[in-house]
Parts: C-alpha cells; structure tokens; sequence
C-alpha cells in the first residue's frame, strides 16, 4: 500500500472524492438536472418537467437514436470481422510485418477523427465508390474508427492464446478451419466481447467525422444533441444526451453479460 | 506403426537445434528422449507432430515419409506438459474432438469416447469442465483425448512434470498399464526425468546439445553408458580420470584391476563405477581416501571420499556405526563392475 497512516488515508479519499465529483460525477448530474429543467438561473435547475423527455424519446430524436444503434451495430460487427481477421493473419506474420500490420490499424486512432472523416468524405465523394449522401459513408467512417480497437484487443488476447490449444486440435486431426472455429474463436470470445463493447460505445458517441458526412436521413443521436444545444435548446439536447448515455450503457451491459457468459477461466 | 528419423536437422534462424538425427522407434515400443533442456529432445518431438519443418532428412510413420504433411494428417496423437484441454469443452466433448473433426458417425463417437474415458478412469467426469478437475485427472483426460482417434504413434511431451511426485508415480504405473493394453501403440516419451525413462521405457534415447547421444534398453546404458554424459544422466556415477595401463588402468597413483577392452595403454580414459557398487572397507580395487561428506538416505548411507583430489561417492546399507567427517576410510569395487569410456571431461583432468 503506497500511504499507511490512517489520517493519511482519509486525506487521500478527500482528495479522489472531490475530483471524481468534480469532473466526472458533477457533469453528468448538471446534465442530469438540466434534462428535467425549463429554467436554470440559480444555483439549480428550475421549473421541473418531464416534457424533455417526450421530445427526447420521440419523432427526429427516436429515429436518431436508431440510426445510432444501427450504425454502431453495423461498424462494430465490421470491424470485429476485419479486425480478428487482421489479428489471426497477423499472428501468422514475421514480428517484423506485425508491426507494420498494428501500425497500419492504429492509424485512424493516432490520426484526429477530422482527418478521418474528411479522408472518407473524399475517397467516397467520387464513382467508382460513390456513398457520399448515404447512410453508408457514416457506417463506412465509424468502421474505420474503432476497428483499430478491434483489432488491438483481439491481436493482444492471440498473443496471450497458448499455441499448444491449436497444436493440440491439429493432432487430433482438425484441419485449420474447424480449429479456428471450434477452438481459437471460441477462446477468443471472452476478448471479442470486450472488443465488442468497446466499439459500441465509441461508435455511439462519435461527432466530428459524423458531422462531415451525415446525410440528412441519417442523423445519429451525437448529431441531434449538438444541432438542439446550436440552437439554445439545452433542456432539450440535456434529455437526448441523457437517452444516449442511458441506451450506450444498456447496449455496454447486455454485451457484458455475454461475456461473463464466455470467459471459462 | 514405428516410427524413423532419417538424418532429421532443424535449425531455427540458422541456430541448429536438432542435429542429423537418426533414429528408428519399432512398432509398439516405448521409446525415452532423455535430456536437459535445449537438448533437442522436443523438437525432436515436433518434428514428428508437424510443428517444425526439418531443414533436412525426412520423418517416416511406418515406412511413409509424413515430413510434408501437415500435423492433421498425420494421425497421431499427443499429450503435452500443459494437457491443453480445451476449457469451453466438457470432457466427454474434449474426448470427442478428434473424432468429432474426422466427422466419425454419432454411434461410434459416444462409443469411443466413453471406452477411453473408461480405459483412463475418468468415466465419472464426462460432464464437468477442465477447471472442475485436478492436475492428474486433467492429465487422464488429456490422454483419453489423444487415445480417443486411436493413433498408432502417441507422443508424450513431458506429460508428468506438472504433476506433484506421488502423483507421478501413480501416472506412471497407469501409462506402463496402458501400454500393456494397448500392445500396438508406439510412443515416444521426451522426458528429463530419468526415473521416468527409466521406468516406462522399452529403450532410451539420451540427448545432448542438439544431438543423440546413446540409445539402448535401460539396463544397457545403466550397466555399460557409451560415454560420460550417459553414464552421468542415466542413474549417478562416479566418473574417475584414469590412464590405462597392462591388465588394467591407474588412478590417483593406484593400479586398478579393470577390463580395458581394447583401449591402447597409455591412453587417458574415465571409469565409470555406480556408487551402489562402491564397498566400504578392504576388498580389490581398493582405494584410501578422507571422508568428506555423509548423509543418511534411511535404506543407505552415502558417503562422499575424497580420493587424491577427486571424489568419490558411494552408497552402502545403513551403517550402524558409520564413519565421520574427516575419517581415513578404504573403498573397493569389482572389475566387473566397472566400465572404462573414452575419456571426457573428467579424462582430462578438469
């Protein structure tokens, strides 16, 4: 333990307790209290509603916020497939094009997500691959976002996979398929789930390359919540954010709950 | 189905980590691969398996040169140290793979895999996971797997040594029963324990550095080693650097009455004597030395002599009045008892 005394202890409490309240717990209480407002001109919120949240849960807001679950379920399933399947071929690479391999995935995530979606807005703005104004460019951006998360937790947990469990099946007889099927996928899965996860939540709240490329039928929520504070409609975009942190968190759980199903050991 | 190592090398980067290595497992047969570490004796292993390409010479599963296929065509089956059961599988369904990936009709499968659970006890444990299981039972499981696809070539990469020694012991006398039940079955056993080799084995490979040191039946590199490092890795020896002479060879000053075959005289050697067959007191090939070091062992005393400078040990039944530190004491052994080996690290003196 790094601090011993008791006094000393407690002083170290006070100190996380006030800049966790601070800055996480604070901001989201603000928003919290501001969804169910009409006034805030104290110190707190005043003229308590619920009508935020009739707004919040229904018509453009409700669409958005299916554009946003689609959207993230599409890029995170995207980028699970492509980044397991970079992962298992980058297992079988020298180090050397490993490293380039990981390098090439980290990418999108090392670059700000501007550049990104400014990349994806011109390399898609022309034939042969012409998705600007779909649905399908905003899918194609958040893809390329967070496969480099994908790819990172999946290569991590290959590393860790001990190559005897492969051996083994291939003396049994299996040939490589049925081995990646019945056995590496499976012992990954406790690591695609977190992967999962991972990429909903960021894929849910992803703005600055989503605003180069949304078409007008494709508002995800994030889009929603900073078009409604643009205009001065804080207690309103306060609810919305309060449906998308509460729907992140739901989507978070539910996978969670497939993987404490799938971790064995 | 035997197996054979035809000059197999493999090298990884240019570094030779198995050297040209001939050798033939008879159908049937127990065979030991016996050495430290970074002997060889995995890879040699491997190779069979499939996991590592020879850089040269071919490995043949009786009398077909396999050194192409790759390992899911090749029919054998394989224990490792760390059992690598599959944790999301039940044991009936670890039990199952391999005949599950061969697509074996429904029938046979439930049937094979319960005469393996039976055959390594375990017909009790078909539902629970690996991780509801210990060390020994995943062990069994491990093998009923590997028995399941009914291989002729089963290759054990030091199944036991995960294993505590009661343990150990126990499996042993399993896989020894085993292999009387299945009298066709080929193994090849890599181990660097010799109590192991030497209980299992119908024949022992000894390996060093990359290379095949000796081969023969236990009681053959026991009795008579082929060199030093044998004499040394199968059972204890004292080695003693000594010069051969007329109708036998000097050590430390003394002439030993020792068969010297067809050594020239003159020449350096080293004899080989086990410490079990060095008496204490007057007898031939007598030695005076000071006692440097005794320890009980219950059953035996092993006393350390120091001989001119080498020491020598030698294990007697329990004395009831045995000497003490810095004693004067006479040891002996007979001729036959001793092997002369060319000389080696302690030929030379050092």
């Amino acid at each position: 333990m790094l601090v011993h005394s008791r006094k000393a202890r407690w002083a170290v409490w006070a100190v996380f307790l006030v800049l966790f309240l601070l800055l996480f717990a604070l901001p989201l209480l603000v928003v919290l209290g501001a969804s169910f407002a009409t006034h805030w001109s104290g110190v707190l919120p005043s003229g308590m509603t619920t009508a935020n949240y009739r707004v919040a849960t229904r018509g453009e807001a409700l669409e958005a916020l299916t554009t946003s679950l689609v959207t993230a379920a599409v890029a995170s399933l995207l980028a699970l497939t492509v980044g397991t399947w970079a992962a298992l071929a980058g297992a079988a690479l020298r180090k050397r094009y490993r490293r380039l391999l990981d390098a090439l995935f980290v990418l999108p995530v090392a670059v700000p997500s501007v550049v990104v979606g400014l990349s994806v807005l011109v390399a898609f703005s022309q034939p042969p691959l012409l998705l600007n104004g779909t649905r399908w460019i905003v899918i194609v951006a958040h893809t390329v976002l967070v496969t480099a998360f994908a790819h990172q937790s999946v290569s991590a947990a290959l590393a860790r996979l001990d190559p005897a469990f492969e051996q083994a099946a291939a003396s049994l007889g299996a040939r490589p398929s049925y081995v990646l099927l019945r056995v590496r996928l499976p012992l990954l899965l406790p690591s695609l789930t977190a992967a999962a996860g991972l990429c909903l939540a960021l894929s849910m709240g992803e703005l600055s390359a989503t605003m180069m490329l949304y078409p007008p039928d494709w508002t995800p929520l994030p889009v929603l919540i900073y078009a409604a504070t643009d205009r001065g409609a804080l207690f309103t975009g306060s609810a919305v954010a309060v449906v998308l942190m509460a729907a992140t968190l739901l989507v978070l759980l539910a996978v969670s709950r497939v993987r404490t199903r799938a971790s064995y050991r | 189905m035997g197996i054979r190592f035809d000059s197999v090398t493999v090298a990884y980067d240019g570094n030779v980590v198995l050297d040209s290595l001939d050798l033939t497992v008879e159908p049937g047969e127990v065979m030991a691969l016996l050495g430290p570490s970074g002997s060889g004796k995995t890879t040699a292993l491997r190779a069979v398996a499939g996991f590592v390409r020879p850089v040269s010479g071919r490995v043949l599963l009786g009398g077909r040169d396999v050194t192409d296929l790759p390992p899911y065509r090749r029919g054998i089956g394989m224990v490792v140290q760390s059992y690598a059961l599959f944790p999301h599988m039940r044991v009936e369904e670890n039990v199952a793979f391999g005949l599950r990936a061969r697509k074996a009709p429904r029938t046979e499968i439930r049937q094979r895999v319960a005469e393996a659970l039976e055959m390594t006890g375990m017909a009790g444990y078909a539902r629970r996971h690996p991780r509801e299981l210990s060390g020994g039972q995943q062990q069994r499981v491990a093998i009923a797997r590997a028995l399941a696809i009914r291989p002729d070539v089963l290759l054990l990469d030091e199944p036991l040594s995960a294993l505590d020694a009661q343990l150990r012991s126990g499996m042993l006398t399993e896989l020894a029963r085993l292999h009387r039940e299945l009298p066709d079955l080929s193994m090849l056993y890599v181990t660097h324990d010799q109590v192991e080799a030497l209980t299992l084995a119908d024949r022992i490979a000894v390996m060093d550095r990359a290379r095949l040191q000796s081969c023969g039946t236990p009681r053959e590199l026991y009795r008579a080693p082929a060199d030093e490092f044998t004499a040394s890795f199968v059972g204890n020896a004292n080695l003693l650097p000594v010069t051969v002479g007329c109708g036998g060879v000097d050590f430390a000053g003394a002439g030993l009455k020792v068969g010297t075959g067809d050594a020239v005289a003159g020449a350096r050697a080293t004899l080989c004597v086990r410490p079990h067959l060095v008496g204490l007191g007057e007898g031939p090939n007598r030695l005076t030395g000071t006692v440097t070091e005794i320890q009980w062992r219950g059953a035996t005393h092993r006393l350390y002599v120091e001989v001119d400078g080498h020491t020598l040990m030698a294990d007697v039944r329990e004395l009831r009045d045995p000497p003490r530190h810095g004693d004067r004491v006479h040891v002996h052994f007979a001729a036959e008892d001793a092997v002369l080996l060319p000389a080696g690290v302690a030929g030379d003196g050092s």
